[in-house]
């Protein structure tokens, strides 16, 4: 990993298209300029990561919860009132000392916005939609995750319709933190499942 | 169908390169990609899986070498155009228009 990035810069008339897309919707009186603007701010401000840490947080210290979120992911995830798109049909998958799971979306970026807000640049790349299918114990060395033999990997790629939230393992020295304490610790990538939540005190990757 | 977008075990594209830190958007222009994409897909004129087919049947040589966004608003642009919203020849007149104003 590293701090900088080499998304691919935009072919030469992609901004003017865009421009001339908006310019052509709003005129016509297609879309509605402030409704770009609300739609902008809640998906660059409003939904996230934290969304998704919470409800991990609680599955953590609230046992009838967990049960209520693997047996109807949609459901429990909404009574926190994340519901909308990209979230319709959830499920999570549970992290334990046996199994890791980890998400991907070979054809495209399919991705639990309700929870997890928009997906990052990498997520949406060549190198992890072909690689976390054929070699995920490698991809996971890359994001600094090296599991034991005796774990199985499991991949679960998204289809149009179901999206996945995997529920990390909470990890030890954290018995008497609440929620609010245990939500803080609860990476995006963990819920990806290509990272692990570290104890209180250990830096995060 | 398949194409360059069926990306499942494909070998040779390199690195996972993990941006720390990453904002949600890196330009301007992205954000008015995502925005005007959505608003578009809620006049109820296409399906989800007619955006998909849409993004999905560029060319794969172009499709690999262009940005996640870029891909929307290829999407985007045909499903206008298909259903009769947006012609090719307004947008590309209008994207004349554009590039005269910004040479004032």
């Amino acid at each position: 990993m590293s701090d900088h990035h080499d998304h691919n810069s935009p072919l030469p008339d992609t901004v003017l298209r865009v421009k001339a897309l908006e310019s052509l919707l709003t005129e016509k009186g297609l879309v509605d300029p402030a409704a770009l603007d609300v739609l902008i701010d809640t998906y660059e401000y409003k939904v996230g990561p934290r969304n998704g840490a919470a409800v991990v947080a609680k599955a953590w210290t609230d046992d009838a919860y967990k049960q209520r979120l693997l047996d109807d992911a949609t459901a429990a995830i909404a009574e926190f009132g994340f519901e909308g798109r990209q979230g319709e049909h959830m499920i999570v998958l549970e992290n334990t000392a046996e199994q890791h799971n980890m998400v991907v979306c070979t054809l495209c970026s399919c991705y639990p916005w309700t929870v997890l807000g928009l997906p990052p640049v990498w997520y949406k790349s060549a190198p992890y939609r072909s690689r976390a299918v054929m070699d995920p114990r490698g991809v996971l060395q890359e994001f600094g995750v090296t599991l034991g033999d005796d774990v199985e990997v499991r991949v679960w790629d998204s289809t149009a319709e179901i999206r996945y939230l995997v529920l990390p393992q909470r990890p030890a020295g954290t018995e008497g933190m609440d929620a609010d304490a245990l939500a803080e610790l609860v990476t995006r990538d963990s819920m990806i499942g290509v990272g692990l939540v570290k104890p209180p005190g250990e830096a995060t990757a | 169908m398949n194409g360059a977008h069926d990306l499942g075990g494909m070998h040779g594209l390199g690195p996972i390169d993990a941006e720390i830190d990453e904002p949600v958007f890196h330009e301007e222009w992205e954000r008015r990609c995502f925005a005007i994409t959505l608003a578009s897909g809620f006049l109820g004129q296409w399906n989800i899986d007619m955006s998909r087919y849409a993004r999905e049947h560029m060319h794969p040589a172009l499709y690999l070498n262009t940005s996640y966004y870029e891909h929307w608003l290829h999407g985007l642009q045909t499903l206008l155009v298909e259903q009769g919203m947006l012609t090719e020849e307004e947008i590309a007149a209008r994207m004349l228009e554009l590039a005269e104003e910004q040479k004032k």
